[in-house]
């Protein structure tokens, strides 16, 4: 057993070596990405599998792959990469898995690293039926995926561990063990009762699934993972799990009190005699829950079921919306015990903003201002996910729609099938691979013609750097096909192709006229290096 | 400021405290402002620093410092790194430095980056920098051992004598 300040996400890597697993699939994003660099830095001498997927749908549907071949899997994607990888999700909750899988969702409260919108992904777990844990701390990112993997091989189902940002980039004191030897080859044994979901059969396997999840939460019941801390003998409770749990620590610290926490490991299923049974001791209950009210609605059903007279706070006194803190955590507590607290009073200066914005040699530079000057009065800018969402912020303000990834393309086709105006939809080459082309697909089969200018700087940028099929290098290093944006924008039926270096100005004017004056889907290839990349090989060629 | 925040874990946790810190990644460091924070002792819980009660807060630029010191508690020292990032739109030096003087909180500027280009010829360790800067006028409440200890544990080789030169470098201030 070794002893170690660990990064959250870190000390998932760890627990998966030592769970036995031996095939890594999944997306970057924010924040996860460290799971996926990290096994592939340490793949081929672990002797185990690494890959990036060109998304989340076909990084889960890779894993089930192998768990169906036999091997132990983790699959790490950001939160939003659950809605990709959904389709997939919910049937594999039917078929189970044959051998342990663990799927790493990293949520993002209050946004720091998030457009789109400030999901919880837990209540994926409610469609899914999927059992779901949240750790609250490094040692227990470790502890909880080993018991997912416990679980996963106890009862043939996948295990969602659901973390957020403070907790995947928290850094503390793990105890954990070193790897277990790796699997080597899986087989794969035909059992298409098992693996296939069709009808009939489909309808057998809910029920089955069904039954699972009663024996798992007798499981849950009996778990270590939930746990009641403090006073039992006050009558004030709280519930809570993740990062809030230790925000709610500090907060009674705070304010000189000691009352019990049930400190819930399991999201799905509930332990809910647990519940109840903590519920009976008290008169109130405060639930400290980060973003939506999930847990409270439980727990509140818990309560008429079990005809007990408790007060459930929780959403009319913490808020839907962005992080906890020790001190929201405070003002929630003073309002149900009745204790006087004064948070910390302050003004904000009033400062100009650092907003984000384009690294300084960054490839951009040079395509967003040139086509907003060549676009004509009117053009709609379709936006995309990723560096050039900064498309959206000063000095540039050019972004008239912001979605997920793939949708600037989507969107794009929307509004040129609708009006008369010219649109250009922006994206970079990671995007591209993920989701842009079966936009682009539909936009071509159905006759739009937006202008999709791709912006390839060799490399999927924002998420930290990671290997895309664009590159011809996989996450492990390998080389492998490199795929041409261009030769697939034209097997797509583009007709309109030019691949350039947006520093050749006068080329890239030219050629942005030329394709908008058309009346035919067109698309331009910006290809030049991203800035920190070409500066970090330069380095490392140079020393 | 990961490496600072690796370092300076790692240090608490050579101490035996109970250590725990919070970064951001991602979309906050493309030019935004980013922030760790690191709390340690006996028994620590959230990982994050309250409003208000950080013993210690170091700015590694100087309007960043300013915007930070608004949370600032009474007991909160302000270490800034005497280093200006303008942006469009941003403020001169001399209004930071007015407004800080004005702000009535006990804040230091320290020339770490002038100093690391001058003796180093390298910048980005001026974070290092403050890190011995605090440490040697006893802000930070860690031995000058243990952090020499981290800066080992945690550093790749080729960075080590990079990383313990800065920090050595402001015990000689």
């Amino acid at each position: 057993m070794t002893k170690k300040v660990l990064l959250g996400n870190d000390a998932i890597i760890k627990a998966a070596l030592a769970s036995g697993v031996s095939f890594v699939s999944g997306y970057p994003g924010c924040p996860s990405a460290e799971i996926g660099d990290g096994m592939g830095r340490i793949a081929k001498e672990c002797g185990i599998y690494a890959e990036w997927s060109t998304n989340e749908k076909t990084g889960l549907e890779a894993s089930i792959g192998a768990s169906f071949s036999g091997l132990k899997t983790l699959v790490n994607m950001k939160s939003f990469g659950i809605n990709v990888c959904s389709d997939s999700l919910l049937p594999l909750a039917y078929t189970g898995t044959k051998v342990g899988m663990v799927i790493f969702v990293g949520d993002d409260p209050s946004c720091h690293s998030s457009a789109q919108s400030e999901q919880d992904s837990r209540g994926y777990a409610y469609l899914s039926h999927i059992p779901m844990l949240e750790p609250s701390t490094p040692q227990e990112c470790y502890d909880f995926t080993k018991l997912g993997y416990e679980i996963s091989e106890k009862f043939n189902i996948p295990v969602i561990l659901r973390v957020t940002t403070r907790v995947a980039h928290q850094r503390a004191e793990v105890v954990f063990e070193e790897q277990k030897k790796a699997q080597g080859k899986g087989v794969f044994v035909k059992n298409p009762h098992q693996f296939t979901t069709m009808p009939p059969r489909v309808m057998e396997m809910k029920k089955e699934l069904l039954e699972k999840l009663g024996k798992i939460m007798q499981f849950a019941e009996k778990s270590k993972a939930n746990q009641v801390i403090g006073n039992k003998k006050a009558k004030i409770g709280i519930i809570t799990s993740g990062v809030s749990y230790l925000h709610t620590i500090e907060a009674l610290e705070n304010l000189g009190l000691d009352l019990p926490i049930l400190k819930l490991g399991f999201f799905y299923p509930l332990p809910e005699a647990k519940i109840k049974g903590f519920m009976g001791g008290v008169r109130k209950v405060l639930v400290v829950e980060e973003l939506d009210g999930y847990l409270e609605k439980e727990i509140s059903s818990l309560a008429k079921e079990a005809n007990l007279k408790v007060e459930v706070n929780g959403k009319n006194l913490l808020s839907l919306i962005g992080e906890l803190s020790a001190e929201k955590v405070c003002v929630a507590l003073a309002e149900v015990t009745g204790k006087k607290f004064t948070g910390f009073k302050f003004k904000q200066l009033d400062l100009p903003k650092r907003t984000a914005r384009l690294c300084e040699g960054c490839p951009y530079w040079y395509v967003f201002p040139v086509l907003k000057r060549v676009a004509p009065e009117g053009t709609v800018f379709a936006g995309d996910i990723g560096c050039n969402m900064i498309a959206g912020l000063a000095p540039h303000n050019m972004q008239d729609t912001l979605f997920c990834m793939g949708a600037s393309i989507g969107i794009g086709h929307g509004i040129k099938k609708a009006t008369d105006q010219k649109v250009i939809a922006t994206m970079g080459d990671g995007t591209f691979f993920h989701s842009g082309i079966s936009a682009l697909i539909n936009a071509v089969y159905n006759k739009s013609s937006p202008l999709i200018v791709v912006l390839d700087n060799r490399i999927t940028a924002m998420t930290g750097h990671q290997q895309n099929p664009g590159m011809g290098k996989t996450l492990m290093g390998e080389n492998t096909e490199e795929l041409k944006i261009e030769e697939i924008a034209k097997a797509c039926g583009v007709k309109n192709i030019k691949v350039l270096d947006p520093a050749n100005v006068q080329e890239f004017e030219t050629t942005i006229k030329e394709f908008l004056a058309k009346d035919e889907i067109s698309l331009i290839v910006c290809k030049r290096i991203c800035a920190l990349l070409a500066r970090r090989s330069q380095q490392a060629k140079g020393g | 400021m990961i490496t600072l925040l690796s370092i300076l874990d790692e240090a608490a946790f050579v101490e035996g405290y109970d250590v725990k810190s919070s970064e951001l990644h991602g979309l906050s460091q493309r030019g935004g402002s980013v922030e760790a924070h690191v709390r340690f002792g006996k028994k620590v819980y959230s990982p994050m620093v309250s409003n208000g009660s950080a013993n210690l807060i170091i700015a590694l630029e100087a309007l960043e410092g300013l915007r930070e010191s608004a949370r600032a508690g009474r007991q909160t020292k302000i270490l800034i790194n005497e280093y200006f990032l303008p942006f469009m739109g941003s403020i001169p030096r001399e209004e930071i430095v007015k407004q800080l003087e004005e702000s009535k909180k006990d804040y230091t500027l320290v020339q770490a980056s002038k100093i690391c280009k001058d003796k180093l010829q390298n910048e980005v360790v001026c974070t290092i920098y403050l890190l011995g800067y605090a440490v040697s006028k006893g802000i930070l409440p860690l031995k000058k051992e243990s952090v020499l200890q981290a800066i080992k544990n945690v550093v790749p080789q080729k960075y080590l004598e990079l990383n313990t030169k800065a920090f050595e470098l402001a015990y000689d201030n």
